[in-house]
């Protein structure tokens, strides 16, 4: 089958600024696609690439097996969702769900009966007649997302489109946007800097760093078994030993990395303890509390620990022993 | 708000404040008093000298002049407003209001693509160097301005030499031998009126335009692109009714002066009247000031009713 979206060797370069570097990629039709990294790594412009806004300065992509090279916006069978919604604040949401349609030239009746179908889709019905300004944040993102699907896009493409709301709307619009995409079958490609949005959403994580792809994988295997400190670190923030510190733990000659919530906390004496240290700090999270904790021996260095909610969190200057199971210690391929 | 560093103490601070850190606290107790001191002195001047001088105005144009004696009748009569129907008079309201829409709509056609561009595409050295030559020309004597277009525009001037230099000299001659808007020359000529208000009137809509066409966000034009728009069609969809707001406000001030400007038809055109002129000779060597009074008020209705219907056109939705 011909893939939805494919890189070969893509590049943007804004004045001497690599802002895509040499990347290639492939997203299969329905797939849902996470584009996931710190921002200014490259994630956005990519997303920009393919919708048209953006030109590669080398390399090509192939949109459902067209190079895309010549192709201007407004022809791409791809349509976006953007951060700041960009709604038409001069027309009401009707409009603006329909504005797809009325560009294509579909008569005013059947175009206004498509947008009150997508606006029933995201849960909207009966807003029609709104403008923008009169909705709250979660509903603009719904019209954003009805005023895009309206055109039956091959692939949608979703630049943050949840950073702007809180928490339980964020949380309530992935469920949403999930169950969506399942439902309509569209390739999803998305952009979010967040890490656990992209766990829990995709099918599949590309995990960019300063333009480059540093992993691609599901999301059990980039949190599992990251491939570089970069994205050991970023996803999930693990603890990562240097291959010296790996080795005097039992593990291979590399980097390697330490989730915290594969440590457990033992007593001092525990024949299973593995290191001993004393906490420095605690945070609580709610489900559950991080803490620091500095390692005894050389070389001195700190290991975050997650202790899940209900065990006992011991207080700062505490003496623990540390113990996990041996998988845990994942060795990097990379040798950086 | 008086002294920057005194604006963090709150009241009840450190007894023996300075008068600025007590009239900050003052203000910050009773923020309406703030406003109101800052308002007070602009509304009376509107109040009094703006719209005093307006209903002054209005009410003359209520009184009217006795014939023979040329004295003002200070009696309330519509007589003068009906003089206003007289043939000479509507020619002359009618001259000035299509000479005023001739050139907003040529001021808002030259001045979009200018406006659209340092809007959209120009940075830095470029955007200094949009907005000097923008204002430059406003920096000079309007009256110097004007004077130097009569030459330019006159017969034996620059526009004519250029035309017979490039073989042009005909289609000069031939533009200039259409009825009513020809002439003589270009200086003594409708057409000559029209390039001078255009020249002179055309930062005053590029200014305002380019505000508007800035504070459309790019991503709303992407948005169109993205959803199958061509260029025309974001142009006619999205832009022109984001920035709309700017373009009335350019259209204003475009189309207002030119209703009562009364130097540059005097120093360039045909010899006939605009409102302004009549406004000019009639308060001043024919003393009737009522009859200049009715006149007056004509650009004001106008302008009242240039704005209803943009509104109900639904120009200012975007603001």
């Amino acid at each position: 089958m011909t893939p939805a979206v494919e890189f070969s060797h893509v590049s943007r370069l804004f004045g001497t600024v690599r802002a895509v570097d040499d990347v290639s990629l492939t997203i299969p039709e329905g797939e849902f696609f996470a584009m996931l990294g710190p921002s200014g790594s490259g994630k956005t412009t990519c997303l920009r690439l393919i919708s048209g806004f953006e030109l590669p300065t080398g390399g090509e992509i192939r949109i459902f097996g067209a190079p895309s090279g010549d192709v201007p916006p407004n022809q791409r069978q791809v349509n976006t969702v953007f951060q700041d919604y960009a709604l038409f604040p001069h027309m009401s949401v009707r409009d603006n769900v329909a504005y797809g349609p009325m560009v294509k030239g579909v008569p005013k009746a059947k175009r206004h009966a498509l947008a009150e179908e997508m606006l029933a889709l995201v849960h909207l019905d009966g807003f029609g007649d709104r403008k923008p300004a009169q909705l709250s944040g979660g509903q603009r993102q719904r019209v954003a997302l009805a005023r895009a699907l309206v055109n039956q896009p091959r692939v949608l493409l979703l630049d943050e489109p949840l950073g702007a709301l809180d928490l339980k709307l964020r949380e309530a619009m992935q469920d949403e946007l999930k169950s969506l995409q399942q439902r309509l079958g569209i390739t999803f490609v998305f952009v979010t800097h967040d890490q656990g949005e992209a766990l829990s959403m995709a099918d599949r994580v590309a995990v960019f760093d300063q333009g480059r792809i540093i992993q691609v994988g599901s999301p059990s295997e980039i949190y599992e078994r990251p491939a570089t400190r970069f994205v050991a670190d970023f996803v999930g923030s693990s603890n990562v030993l240097s291959p010296a510190e790996a080795r005097a733990l039992g593990g291979a000659d590399r980097w390697a990395s330490l989730r915290p919530e594969a440590i457990r906390l033992l007593l001092p004496h525990d024949p299973a303890a593995r290191l001993s240290g004393r906490v420095t700090t605690v945070r609580y999270l709610g489900a559950g509390t991080r803490i620091g904790i500095e390692v005894e021996g050389r070389p001195a260095r700190e290991l975050a620990v997650l202790i899940p909610a209900g065990q006992p969190v011991p207080a700062p200057g505490t003496m623990v022993a540390l113990g996990w199971a041996d998988p845990a210690l994942h060795p990097m391929e990379a040798a950086e | 708000m008086t002294d920057p560093a005194a604006s963090g103490s709150a009241p009840g601070s450190a007894p023996g404040a300075g008068l600025s850190e007590r009239l900050t606290a003052l203000f910050w107790r009773r923020p309406g008093l703030l406003v109101a001191l800052l308002i007070t002195p602009p509304l009376l001047w509107l109040g009094v000298v703006y719209i005093g001088s307006l209903a002054a105005l209005l009410w003359q144009s209520f009184y009217s002049i006795d014939e023979f004696s040329g004295a003002i009748v200070k009696e309330f009569t519509l007589k003068t407003y009906a003089e206003l129907g007289l043939q000479q008079n509507i020619d002359i309201i009618v001259r000035t209001v299509l000479m005023a829409a001739a050139v907003t709509v040529a001021s808002v056609i030259l001045a979009f693509p200018i406006a659209f561009f340092a809007a959209r595409y120009a940075r830095g050295r470029w955007k200094a160097f949009f907005y000097l030559g923008i204002m430059l020309p406003l920096w000079s004597s309007y009256l110097v301005k004007v004077y130097a277009w009569k030459l330019i525009l006159a017969k034996e001037g620059i526009v004519t030499w250029a035309a017979n230099g490039i073989g042009a000299g005909p289609l000069l001659d031939g533009v200039l031998a259409l009825p009513v808007i020809g002439g003589g020359s270009l200086s003594t000529s409708y057409i000559g009126t029209f390039l001078v208000f255009v020249y002179v009137w055309l930062p005053y809509m590029i200014l305002p335009m380019q505000a508007a066409l800035e504070r459309v966000p790019t991503s709303m034009i992407e948005a169109s692109a993205d959803l199958g728009a061509g260029g025309l069609r974001t142009l006619r969809s999205v832009i022109l009714p984001l920035a709309a707001p700017g373009i009335i406000a350019g259209s204003i001030f475009t189309f207002s002066l030119t209703l009562g400007d009364y130097i540059i038809p005097q120093i360039i055109g045909s010899s006939r009247y605009f409102i302004g002129q009549a406004v000019y000779s009639l308060q001043g060597t024919a003393g009737n000031v009522p009859l200049a009074a009715a006149f007056a008020v004509i650009p004001i209705v106008i302008m009242l009713v240039y704005l209803t219907i943009a509104r109900r056109m639904g120009a200012f939705d975007a603001l």
